[in-house]
């Protein structure tokens, strides 16, 4: 999707703003949104590419003027809702309630199993692992160029390295290919290599000096480059 | 959160709230899983484990060449991260003429298991589109200066592979021990915004 959510390249953005004494969380709503959505992919109701995706269909001025956490509050909702776990009406409804009355407690629950579940992703992530096949069909060394691939929906080829000329610097492994799985087509695994790119083949004139960019790519998005 | 004064809550907040109530609800959520959850990142999942696993590669050359080519297996050996279900890591390392940064320029994804949770900036769009174009001028106003000839190499983390740097251990620091040589490196300095600094009794 060509939104505004590929920002590598853009101009405009101003300088990198840093906070000092950062604090992990800037609201307490915020640590509740980490850990529903730690608990949608956790529990299957959806992964992580459409995880992506529903944050891309956000809404594009919206993105630009909204905080990572309500980046991730848009998608576990608008998630949750087209899985069927909650309905529209339910969730606007007890938003409604807890407006007027908003020290509302919660309901109390115990979830012993759902708890170790969730430690163990914190703990060590939840990517899937590699899948044997299919054979990568390009080596270490090669040359390859991107396509010129301009998808409706999620990809994981960002806008900048599209149509250019790489060189394959290692494979991964064979991994789930966000494009199909962000739609509901499946896992698709496909081999993923690291690919290298010289700043002046992205950048023409304007590449700083000495840059290499490496990305992650799946085979799908390169087509071979002959000689 | 937690004023005295009674302003409104934002919207944000309640529609936060009414999520939560109805998860729990449906037998999907406890409030006791979010504040464990949280508690976790705020105390033992951070910059700390990327920190360990640092000095022990400064500290032990078999341990760095293990690290290096297969990052995964040798994190896992400190007891952090693991295979089997879980982030694939690849650590890069910074020598006297290459220096490597990490980015996501399509979301924001990072190392949690090895750095915990991502600060602000590294998520802002100003981060994430200037880091691929400009780097020189993103780590300069870190206050990172390289010479012209250092080869920079961006790590742009657009699949479930996650990046962490190995930083250049720092000149004075010969005297220190692993647990102390941890103490001075800093999440930045993983990222590949930062150097680190030696201890400064000896700067």
């Amino acid at each position: 999707m060509n939104g505004v959510h590929d920002l590598g390249g853009k101009h405009g953005f101003g300088p990198v703003e840093r906070e000092t004494n950062e604090p992990y969380f800037h609201a307490d709503w915020e640590k509740a949104v980490l850990v529903m959505n730690l608990v949608g992919m956790v529990k299957r109701i959806y992964n992580v590419d459409e995880f992506r995706h529903a944050i891309e269909r956000m809404g594009q001025a919206e993105y630009l003027n909204t905080s990572y956490y309500e980046h991730w509050l848009a998608s576990v909702s608008t998630l949750l809702v087209e899985k069927g776990v909650v309905s529209r009406e339910e969730l606007e409804g007890r938003t409604k309630e807890l407006e007027q009355n908003p020290g509302a407690p919660l309901p109390d629950r115990k979830d012993p199993e759902l708890l170790e579940r969730m430690m163990r992703a914190v703990r060590k992530g939840m990517a899937e692992a590699s899948e044997p096949n299919p054979a990568p069909r390009f080596k270490t060394g090669d040359t390859i160029v991107t396509r010129n691939w301009q998808p409706a929906g999620h990809t994981r080829l960002p806008g900048y390295a599209r149509g250019h000329r790489g060189r394959i610097h290692a494979f991964h492994g064979v991994y789930i290919l966000p494009d199909a799985h962000a739609h509901g087509r499946g896992r698709c695994p496909e081999p993923l290599y690291s690919v290298a790119f010289e700043s002046g083949e992205l950048w023409g004139d304007t590449a700083e000096p000495r840059e290499r960019v490496h990305i992650d790519l799946w085979e799908s998005y390169l087509k071979p480059v002959e000689g | 959160m937690g004023s005295h004064h009674s302003e409104p809550e934002p919207w944000v907040v309640h529609r936060v709230r009414a999520l939560e109530s109805l998860l729990i609800e449906k037998g999907l959520l406890s409030t006791e899983v979010v504040d464990k959850v949280v508690q976790t990142y705020e105390k033992d999942v951070g910059p700390m484990n990327g920190a360990k696993v640092v000095a022990r590669a400064w500290v032990d050359a078999a341990y760095r060449q293990r690290l290096l080519a297969d990052g995964t297996a040798a994190i896992a050996e400190l007891g952090i991260g693991g295979r089997g279900g879980g982030d694939k890591m690849v650590v890069v390392e910074n020598t006297p003429s290459v220096h490597n940064m990490v980015v996501c320029t399509l979301c924001s994804c990072y190392p949690w298991p090895v750095l915990g949770l991502p600060p602000v900036w590294y998520k802002s769009p100003a981060y994430r589109s200037r880091a691929v174009l400009e780097p020189r001028k993103v780590l300069a106003e870190f206050g990172v200066t390289l010479p012209d000839d250092t080869e920079i190499r961006i790590w742009d983390s657009s699949a479930e592979i996650r990046y962490m740097v190995l930083p250049r251990r720092p000149e004075g620091s010969e005297h220190l021990s692993e647990p102390e040589l941890a103490t001075l490196v800093t999440r930045d300095a993983m990222i590949g915004v930062a150097q680190v600094q030696a201890p400064v009794a000896t700067r």
